[in-house]
C-alpha cells in the first residue's frame, strides 16, 4: 500500500469532517431511514411518516407533554380520557373478515412470531412513563391477536419478556409482570369465548407465584381451543430453550431410553418448549422499532423463517404494519436451500 | 494507475475508520453469506459455472477489504447441507470449483499468506468427498500457525446440525454426572464455531431476509444487513455501509451491555 502524501492527507481531513457531518445527519434521521433494504449508499430515502398513530385510540387520564419530535406531532395524543377499549371485541366465525386487498389466502403464514420492541421508546417520545408504553403495547397486541384470528393464522408467538430484560429496573419489571397477570385474568373469558388457546413458554423459575397460578389456570382452561394458539414467551431465551432440550435429552440418554447416536434434529425439536404446538417453526418473524437483530428469540426455530423488520415502534404497529409485513412475506421466494427451477 | 487509486481509496477509508473513534476494534467480526448466484447467471445468459466463479472473485475482493479495514474474523457460508439437494451436476461442479480454490489457497502468492490468515473449515466434513476433505484439512494444518486474522469457511454446514453435534458431545461428556450440571458453556465450547467470537454483523446478499440455518446460535445479537445486490455484485460500498450502520447502533448497544454486567 502506498504512503499517503501530506497534501492528500489534507484532503482526507476535509473529507473526514464532511463524513462526520454526514454521520450526524444520519443520526438525526435515524428513526426514518430505511435500514434494511438499502439502495446504493449515495442516496437514502425518508420513510413515509408514521400515520397509523393517528388511529391509536389510547388516551391517558393525565396531561401528556408533547415532545418536539415530528413523529409525535403526528400522534396528537388527546388528554383526559381513559381508554374505553378495555376488552377485545368478540369475533366469531361469521365475522371472519376477507383479507385486505393484495393478500392471498393460500399464501398466509401458519405461524407468525413477533418481537414487540419499542414500548419504552414510544413512551419516551410521547413524554410518558415506560409503563404507559407497555400498556399501549398490550393494546397493540390485542389488535394483532384479533387480526390473526380473523385471517386464519394458526399460531402467534410473541416475545413478551426476555431473559435479558431482567436487568431492567425492578419497578418496571414488577409493573410488567403484574400487567401481564392482570391482562391474563381480564382477558381469559374473551379468549376462551373466541376459541383461542394460550401457552406460555420460558423460564418460569423467576416468576412470582401468583402469576404462575394464573398461567396454569389460563393454560388449563384454554387448552382445547383450536382457532388460534397464542404463545407468549416470558423469561425466554433461544439459547436457554436449546439448553433445557439438551438436558432433557441427556436425561433420557442416562435413563437408557435413547442412545447418544440417535440424537438428531427431530429429537431436539420434540424437547424444545415450542413443542406445545403443531407448527413450531415460524414462517414470518416481525420485529418492530427498526432494530435489526433477532436478540436471542426462537433461535433454533428461526432457521428458515422470513424476517421482517418494521421501522415503527410496537404501539404504533397496528393493522397497517401487519398487512405490510404479510404482503412482504407473500412476495418472497422460499427455497430452503434448493434451487428455484 | 487504477490499482494505485484503489489502494488510496482503501487507505482513505482506513483513516476515516480510525479517526472516527468508535469502538469497532479487534474482535470485530463480519460474516458474509453468499447465496449461489443463479439469478445473475441467468440474467447474463452465462453458464451456471461462471456465476459461481464470479461469486468466488467477489469473495476474494471482499476478504481483502475486510482484512485491510482491520476486521479480525470473517465467516463465509460456502455450502449448506441443504444445497446437496440441488441437481447433481451443479453440486459436482461446485465441489470441483471448491477443490480448485482450496488448493489455490496453498499457493505462495495467495491471500492466505498476504494477510496471515488462519483458515478453518467448519461443518460436517464427513459429507464431503474425500478429495475435498483432504484438501481442506491440508489447508487447515498449513495455516494453523497463522494468527493475525481468521477465515472460517462453512462447508456442508447447517446451524441445526452444528447444535445437534454439540448436544451429542455434551451428553457424552456429562453422562456420568447429574444432567442439571449441563450449562450453556458446555454446549458452546462443543460448537465448531467456538474458535472465533460471535459475529458483530451478518450480511446476506440478494435481498432475502432470512438466516437459512446459518449461525443461528451465534447471531443472537448480531446486526443483520440485507442488501439487494446479488453476491457477485457486492462491493466495498456495501461493506462500508454495513459497518457504518453497525457503528451507529453499536454505542447504544454497548450501553445496554454495560448495564447487564
Amino acid at each position: 500500500m502506498e504512503v499517503v502524501p501530506s497534501s492528500q492527507l489534507y484532503y482526507t481531513v476535509c473529507l473526514l469532517s464532511l463524513h462526520n457531518h454526514h454521520n450526524f445527519l444520519i443520526n438525526q434521521f435515524h428513526k426514518r431511514m430505511i435500514s434494511l433494504r438499502v439502495p446504493a449508499p449515495s442516496s437514502f430515502n425518508l420513510q413515509r411518516l408514521n400515520s397509523q398513530a393517528l388511529e391509536r385510540r389510547w388516551r391517558l387520564g393525565r396531561d401528556c407533554f408533547l415532545s418536539f419530535s415530528p413523529s409525535c406531532v403526528e400522534n396528537r395524543i388527546g388528554l383526559g380520557v381513559r381508554s374505553t377499549k378495555s376488552e377485545m371485541a368478540p369475533f366469531t366465525a361469521a365475522e371472519e373478515e376477507t383479507l385486505p386487498e393484495g393478500l392471498q389466502p393460500e399464501l398466509m403464514p401458519k405461524h407468525v412470531a413477533v418481537i414487540m420492541d419499542g414500548n419504552g421508546r414510544w413512551a419516551k417520545i410521547q413524554g410518558l412513563q415506560p409503563w404507559d408504553g407497555h400498556r399501549a403495547g398490550v393494546e397493540a397486541l390485542r389488535e394483532i391477536v384479533e387480526l390473526c384470528g380473523k385471517w386464519g393464522i394458526q399460531v402467534l408467538t410473541v416475545f413478551a419478556f426476555s431473559t435479558d430484560n431482567w436487568i431492567r429496573p425492578k419497578i418496571e419489571i414488577d409493573f410488567l409482570l403484574s400487567l401481564f397477570e392482570r391482562t391474563l385474568k381480564s382477558e381469559l373469558e374473551t379468549l376462551a369465548k373466541n376459541n383461542v388457546r394460550i401457552s406460555i413458554i420460558g423460564d418460569s423459575s423467576k416468576l412470582p407465584k401468583s402469576l404462575l397460578e394464573v398461567i396454569n389456570e389460563v393454560e388449563e382452561v384454554t387448552k382445547n381451543n383450536t382457532r388460534l394458539q397464542l404463545i407468549v414467551a416470558v423469561g425466554y431465551s433461544g439459547k436457554y430453550d436449546v439448553l433445557q432440550a439438551c438436558r432433557g435429552i441427556a436425561q433420557r440418554v442416562k435413563d437408557g431410553e435413547i442412545d447418544v447416536e440417535e440424537i438428531d434434529e427431530g429429537l431436539i425439536e420434540q424437547e424444545l418448549e415450542t413443542n406445545v404446538t403443531e407448527f413450531p417453526y415460524p414462517d414470518l418473524l416481525i420485529r418492530t422499532s427498526g432494530e435489526l437483530r433477532v436478540s436471542n428469540f426462537l433461535l433454533w426455530q428461526l432457521a428458515y423463517t422470513e424476517l421482517f423488520f418494521a421501522q415503527e415502534l410496537w404501539p404504533d404497529f397496528g393493522r397497517n404494519g401487519f398487512v405490510e409485513a404479510l404482503m412482504s412475506f407473500q412476495q418472497r421466494q422460499r427455497r430452503f436451500g434448493g434451487r428455484k427451477s | 494507475m487504477v490499482d494505485q487509486i484503489r489502494h488510496m481509496c482503501v487507505g482513505i477509508n482506513q483513516i476515516l475508520e480510525q479517526i472516527h473513534g468508535f469502538s469497532r476494534r479487534c474482535l470485530f467480526r463480519v460474516i458474509s453469506m453468499g447465496p449461489l448466484p443463479i439469478h445473475l447467471a441467468k440474467k447474463q445468459d452465462l453458464e451456471d459455472g461462471s456465476g459461481h466463479k464470479a461469486g468466488f472473485s467477489a469473495l476474494m475482493s471482499m476478504l481483502q477489504y475486510c482484512y485491510e479495514l482491520g476486521i479480525k474474523y470473517v465467516t463465509v457460508y460456502a455450502f449448506s447441507i441443504d444445497n446437496f439437494r440441488r441437481k447433481p451436476e451443479e453440486v459436482r461442479s461446485l465441489m470441483d470449483l471448491m477443490l480448485e480454490k482450496i488448493k489455490s489457497l496453498l499457493d505462495k502468492e495467495s491471500i492466505v499468506h498476504e494477510y496471515g490468515i488462519h483458515v478453518y473449515f467448519i461443518g460436517n466434513l464427513a459429507l464431503l468427498s474425500d478429495q475435498v476433505r483432504a484438501a481442506a484439512e491440508e489447508v487447515m494444518q498449513a495455516t494453523a500457525e497463522n494468527s493475525r486474522v481468521g477465515l472460517l469457511v462453512c462447508v456442508a454446514y447447517n446451524s441445526t446440525d452444528e447444535i445437534v453435534q454439540a448436544v451429542k458431545k455434551s451428553c457424552v461428556t456429562k453422562l456420568d454426572r447429574d444432567m442439571e450440571t449441563i450449562q450453556l458453556v458446555d454446549i458452546e465450547e462443543n460448537m465448531q464455531m467456538s474458535v472465533a467470537p460471535d459475529p458483530d454483523i451478518l450480511i446476506r446478499s440478494s435481498g432475502e431476509t432470512r438466516l437459512s440455518n446459518f449461525l443461528l446460535w451465534q447471531t443472537g445479537s448480531s446486526q443483520l444487513f440485507s442488501p439487494d445486490a446479488l453476491w457477485p455484485e457486492i462491493g466495498l460500498r456495501h461493506l462500508v455501509w454495513a459497518i457504518l450502520n453497525f457503528q451507529k447502533s453499536h454505542s447504544y448497544f454497548e450501553k445496554k451491555k454495560k448495564k447487564q454486567m
